[in-house]
């Protein structure tokens, strides 16, 4: 069954027409991943699932409800987290605080904290420093500790490991098997070596249209179609 | 070179400057006593201003609003408080304290209330439709203003109107053969408590911490599910209730006023927030705070130059730090 449907979803930014035909279906588990060059209309997508931008026409629905035209916190609110590709940290606030702010209630299930902990222990170590003092990695593991930190069904990550050293990418890839184990994860990257790692389905997006998707197994396997859809581009 | 820096800001870094402005001005009046004078009357202006600066600045860091009315509720303030200690003015001219302070509590409160009600109607109906369109904000604020003042005139009247102060804030304390008005110090008090309230309100309650994320990435704070919008309207009611509490206080110290205060108020209030830097309470004490004993020490100094030295002051302070001394968005 589909956690998330896009169903022929067009988004504009301004005079721009960015999203042109966007259909594709999320199942529940695992990690799906968007693939797609610079421009393609990767984040545009997170960013209309999100509500940051509107959708027009096309419609979105999760768990079976249409959350098309939602606010952004109402979507948020139904289980969708996201991770943007500048990681959204709160840098005037300390690592606690952007954490704090990540719960609806003010107060941590010390599980679920734990487990963060477990995850990133480097948070731990920085847990009362103010965020904008940490690396690079630690900035996004610090996002993505936010994304987990209470219960959620689906979580949008924009291009994670873009700028980070090998080192980090490889301990993120190894934090979002994990993750994904009971939390659905939707990936954009285009880091195609990473996405293949952690991926059971996938789409590709060019030019702001699905121009396929299909199981990550397959795609991997047949060269014949990555040099047909990825091209050079990825 | 690096060592000095280090070490300078462990002590406080920019947070010195008000510090060496007033040793500096220490040595080049000679006088202490007058130093003294001239420094309780700058701090009291300072935190006058800081009044009225605060909400502009968290609805200028949070909202992305260019408010040109905000000097409007300094005014409204204003004319509320004076209007009230007039009617009050037998609680005024009693020789009970208790009711000479009533009489305060109860304009000070008034000019608050009407701030805040006034912030409401201003944000839904002015700020509301022109969201992220800095033009218009400009164009529908400045007018807003305009109509704001002519209200005021059409009801105080043009001629100036004279505010009565309570007995017990008349006068002055001789200290070291300096002379420091009561109404200063009082000035000064209020202005601390309200910073700490503001202080303690940003850094330990929920509220605040929204307040503060939201400053940084509003889009942000909505993707975690809070509705920001809602948190605008807060933030907007209580900077334009600030303001109107400045400008009742500000009332106090004029003791004669006329529709154009606000108007008037309004280019220093915004130097305080440019110098502090946007969206910081910290940084706007310390804009407001500099403005204060800058205004009067060169007015002592160098009179000529007066009128000129808040400019001159963010114009050096902005080649030192574009973003202000101490912005909430680093």
């Amino acid at each position: 069954m589909s956690l998330l449907t896009l169903d022929h979803l067009k988004t504009s930014i301004g005079q721009y027409h960015v999203l042109h035909d966007v259909s594709f279906s999320v199942p529940e588990g695992g990690v799906f991943v968007l693939l797609g060059r610079n421009g393609a209309g990767k984040t545009t997508t997170l960013r209309s699932i999100m509500g940051l931008w509107q959708p027009s026409p096309g419609s979105i629905t999760f768990r079976g409800d249409d959350i098309t035209g939602l606010h952004t916190s109402d979507i948020a609110r139904r289980g969708i987290a996201y991770v943007p590709e500048n990681m959204g940290v709160f840098g005037g606030l300390t690592v606690a605080e952007n954490m704090v702010l990540a719960t609806h209630t003010g107060r941590f299930d010390r599980a679920r904290l734990k487990r963060v902990y477990e995850l990133f222990p480097a948070l731990e170590r920085f847990w009362d420093k103010p965020a904008w003092s940490l690396s690079g990695g630690q900035k996004q593991m610090l996002s993505v500790a936010r994304a987990i930190i209470e219960e959620r069904a689906l979580i949008l990550i924009d291009e994670p490991t873009k700028g980070l050293a090998p080192s980090i990418v490889e301990a993120m890839g190894d934090a979002f098997v994990e993750i994904s184990d009971s939390t659905t994860i939707l990936l954009v990257e285009q880091n195609f070596q990473f996405a293949k790692r952690l991926g059971r389905d996938m789409a590709v997006i060019d030019d702001g249209r699905i121009v396929h998707s299909g199981t990550m197994a397959d795609f991997a396997a047949n060269q014949a179609l990555q040099d047909q859809v990825l091209g050079l581009s990825v | 070179m690096d060592q000095l820096s280090q070490t300078l800001g462990k002590m406080g870094g920019v947070f010195l400057l008000p510090l060496a402005v007033a040793l500096a001005a220490f040595v080049l009046i000679g006088a202490p006593s007058s130093w003294l004078t001239l420094t309780v009357a700058g701090l009291s202006m300072g935190m006058m201003i800081f009044l009225m600066a605060s909400g502009l600045s968290l609805v200028f860091g949070l909202m992305d609003v260019l408010n040109f009315g905000h000097s409007a509720f300094v005014s409204l303030g204003a004319f509320i408080a004076a209007s009230t200690l007039a009617a009050l003015s037998g609680w005024l001219g009693s020789p009970s304290v208790l009711l000479n302070i009533a009489a305060l509590l109860v304009a000070l409160m008034a000019a608050t209330a009407v701030g805040l009600v006034a912030g409401l109607f201003f944000e839904r109906v002015i700020i509301k439709p022109v969201y992220s369109d800095h033009l218009r904000q400009i164009l529908i604020t400045v007018g807003a203003l305009i109509v704001a003042e002519q209200l005021i005139l059409a009801i105080w009247g043009g001629t100036p109107t004279t505010v009565l102060r309570p007995e017990f804030l008349e006068g002055s304390w001789i200290v070291g053969g300096s002379s420091i008005q009561v109404y200063r110090v009082f000035a000064f008090g209020l202005g601390a408590l309200v910073y700490l309230a503001l202080y303690l309100a940003l850094n330990r309650t929920r509220i605040g911490l929204l307040i503060r994320a939201g400053v940084e990435n509003r889009e942000m704070v909505e993707s975690l599910g809070f509705r920001i919008d809602r948190l605008f309207i807060g933030v907007f009611m209580l900077g334009s209730a600030l303001a109107a509490l400045g400008g009742a206080m500000w009332a106090g110290y004029e003791t004669l006023i006329t529709p154009a205060l606000g108007g008037e108020m309004l280019v220093i209030v915004f130097i305080v927030v440019i110098i502090g830097g946007l969206g910081s309470i910290n940084g706007t004490l310390l804009g407001a705070i500099l403005v204060g004993l800058t205004s009067n020490y060169v007015g002592f100094l160098a009179p000529k130059v007066a009128l000129a030295s808040n400019m001159i002051l963010m114009i050096l302070i902005l080649l030192w730090r574009p973003s202000g001394l101490s912005p909430a968005v680093k």
